[in-house]
């Protein structure tokens, strides 16, 4: 097993005044493959953790590994570069551009990562065909159904291959059934051995996951 | 380049990626685009308008002023009394005058005061009018370029023998009912009969000749003497296109190498003068308007891609979720306002060139466009978006992605 996050002692303080220390130094280490949950109360850190994860943001303290290359060593450019290529992400808002169709959409996840014209709609449709929405390729967002539009959100994080699949909440703003069906989709990466790391409220959700680590007042454990 | 760097692999952004991108970011909100866009066509367009009307209304003085003013010298006396100072004009004049380079022809002329004119020799004359006299060398009358209606001008061999010969203006023609000339018709000047050779349709430069009898010089010296006092001679001088001010600076030395200040000399303005002093004119007023308007436009054009970036804060982070670097962002909202700008220049330069068209049309000018003008119209709109560009574009590349996702 290879390890895709490893965390040594990273912490986040947020420079005040007056400064809050949102996530006190941890360790963690995420093998390839792993589902792991993050949970906890609000304000409690767990978007803090996801961004510092995902490269949106820097630790102020310890060392984070991705892959087992050291992000603090790395400039802002080439950090934007390791995050667009290694990372995918999917958010509680979607943030899909309202103005592009489906397939569009998900081409966007490809744009600043080299890869030829060409070769970007035969990768979205392959994306797009994986969950599940083939016959809403030319959809806007407007067209379609909160559950529809994370699955576009999914396919984008997808596009690259990336080696980490990060999701902030990505059914808070789904009903349950529609929710069952993006966790399902989710199930289906973990199980052709996608990592993930999801935030989430529901422990429902939470239980279905190979590791549960909780965040509270900004320390971090590993319930599981 | 530290430990790690070299496995990762650079994000890019092609130019074309930049362009389809910043196109789509204009294209997205099209209403809100050409409202941005006004201010720049307003601006471009004004620019337009007054570089072609300069031009064209530039072209058209010259054109007036070339045809026959702008070779026509007129020399006068100055002398306050003629008889005691003797001739203004020694009596080879027209021939010294001629022989300056650039000298079309030349003669001299004056008022012989009035005369009664009758058509019939027993005619009461004391219900008939008088009227002007003018005293005119051959040379003189072709260098007003009268349009002759009817007949001929007088001609050398006329002034040389003292013939009596007149030319009358058409409507003097018609009041005295003389409507042919190929039965020799004369007129009785002063009870003196005068054959009319010819009739005179218009005189544009010299209107007054068509209210007179205009008389060869000689002709008049022989009947009634020289100039008197109060009747000042002077002289017409027709030059070649373009020789009139050199003519002119010539002309008194050589007319009176001994008295040159008796002599005042009037040359026409300098078409090219003229014209540039109505550029120059029309071009500080309303260029200043098209800067104005420029600059509503560009702070136009700055507060919508402002706005844009505000807006789009959640597209930022998601682009720079995806690896775009803070120089991506920043190259496409510039370039999404150069866009605009010169989507407003193009615009603006249509507008121009058919205002300047359309107003030349109802004027029946000619419409004047200069290339020079027109081709890079355009680019103006696109330098002015630029500049609106910039700040906002540096505010979208400091963006930062936490804070952009939040929500
Ligand atoms: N930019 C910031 N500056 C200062 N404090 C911040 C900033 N962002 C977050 N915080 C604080 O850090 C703590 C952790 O915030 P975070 O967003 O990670 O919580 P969370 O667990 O994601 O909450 P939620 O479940 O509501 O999304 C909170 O107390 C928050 O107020
Ligand atoms: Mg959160």
């Amino acid at each position: 097993m290879t390890a895709v996050i490893e965390f040594d002692a990273v912490g986040r303080t947020y420079p005040g005044p007056p400064p809050v220390a949102a996530l006190h130094p941890a360790d963690l280490v995420v093998e390839s493959g792993q589902y792991v949950a993050v949970v906890g109360p609000s304000g409690s850190g767990k978007s803090t953790f996801l961004n510092l994860v995902g490269l949106l943001d820097v630790p102020s303290t310890g060392h984070y590994r991705l892959d087992g290359i050291d992000a603090g060593e790395l400039s802002e450019n080439h950090r934007a570069a390791l995050r667009g290529r290694r990372i995918g992400f999917v958010f509680q808002a979607f943030h899909l551009l309202p103005h592009r169709t489906a397939l569009e959409n998900v081409m966007l996840g490809m744009l600043y990562q080299g890869v030829p014209r060409a070769e970007r709609q035969d990768r979205a449709l392959a994306a797009l065909t994986e969950v599940r929405l083939a016959h809403r390729l030319l959809a806007l967002p407007s067209q379609m159904s909160g559950g529809e539009r994370q699955r576009v959100a999914v396919a984008r994080a997808l596009v690259n291959e990336p080696s980490l699949l990060l999701c902030d909440e990505p059914t808070g703003n789904l009903d349950t059934v529609t929710a069952e069906a993006v966790l399902e989709l989710f199930h289906g990466l973990h199980a052709r051995g996608m990592t993930l790391v999801m935030v989430t409220h529901n422990d429902d959700v939470a239980e279905r996951a190979d590791r549960i680590v909780t965040i509270r007042d900004g320390r971090l454990e590993e319930r599981r | 380049m530290n430990k790690g760097e070299g496995l990762v692999d650079p994000s890019r952004f092609t130019p074309r990626d930049l362009g389809s991108e910043a196109l789509a970011g204009v294209l997205q909100r099209p209403g809100r685009a050409a409202l941005t866009a006004l201010g720049t066509v307003v601006g471009v367009a004004t620019f337009v308008i007054v570089l072609g009307l300069t031009a064209t209304v530039g072209g058209q003085i010259s054109s007036r002023f070339t045809v026959l003013g702008a070779t026509e010298v007129q020399i006068e006396d100055t002398s306050v009394d003629a008889e005691l100072d003797g001739p203004a004009f020694p009596p080879d004049a027209a021939t010294r005058v001629q022989a300056i380079n650039g000298v079309v022809r030349a003669g001299v002329y004056w008022s012989a005061g009035e005369r009664t004119v009758n058509s019939r020799p027993l005619a009461d004359t004391a219900d008939t009018d008088a009227f002007p006299i003018v005293a005119a060398s051959p040379g003189a009358v072709t260098a007003m370029h009268p349009v002759v209606a009817h007949g001929r001008l007088f001609d050398d061999f006329h002034d040389r023998s003292a013939e009596r010969v007149a030319l009358l203006g058409a409507a003097m023609a018609a009041r005295l009912g003389i409507q042919r000339l190929d039965t020799h018709p004369a007129v009785f000047v002063g009870g003196v009969p005068l054959t009319v050779v010819g009739i005179l349709g218009d005189a544009e430069r010299h209107a007054e000749l068509l209210l007179s009898v205009v008389v060869p010089e000689r002709t008049v010296e022989r009947l009634w003497g020289p100039p008197g006092s109060g009747q000042p001679t002077k002289m017409i001088v027709e030059t070649r296109l373009g020789a009139a001010a050199v003519v002119a600076s010539q002309l008194a030395a050589a007319l009176r190498p001994d008295a040159p200040d008796r002599l005042k000399v009037t040359a026409p303005p300098d078409p090219r003068s003229l014209r540039d002093s109505v550029a120059t004119d029309l071009n500080s007023l309303f260029l200043v308007l098209a800067l104005v308007c420029l600059g509503v436009g560009m702070v136009g054009i700055a507060n919508t891609t402002f706005v844009a970036v505000l807006e789009r804060t959640g597209e930022i982070g998601l682009r720079r979720s995806f690896g775009a670097r803070g120089s991506h962002i920043a190259a496409q909202f510039l370039l999404e306002s150069a866009i605009l700008g010169t989507m407003g220049g193009l615009i603006g330069t249509c507008v121009g060139t058919l205002s300047v068209v359309a107003i030349a049309a109802a004027r029946h000018w000619t419409a004047v466009v200069e290339p020079w003008t027109v081709l890079p119209a355009p680019l103006l709109g696109t330098v002015t978006g630029l500049i609106a560009g910039l700040y906002p574009a540096m505010r979208a590349a400091r963006v930062q992605p936490v804070e952009a996702l939040q929500r």
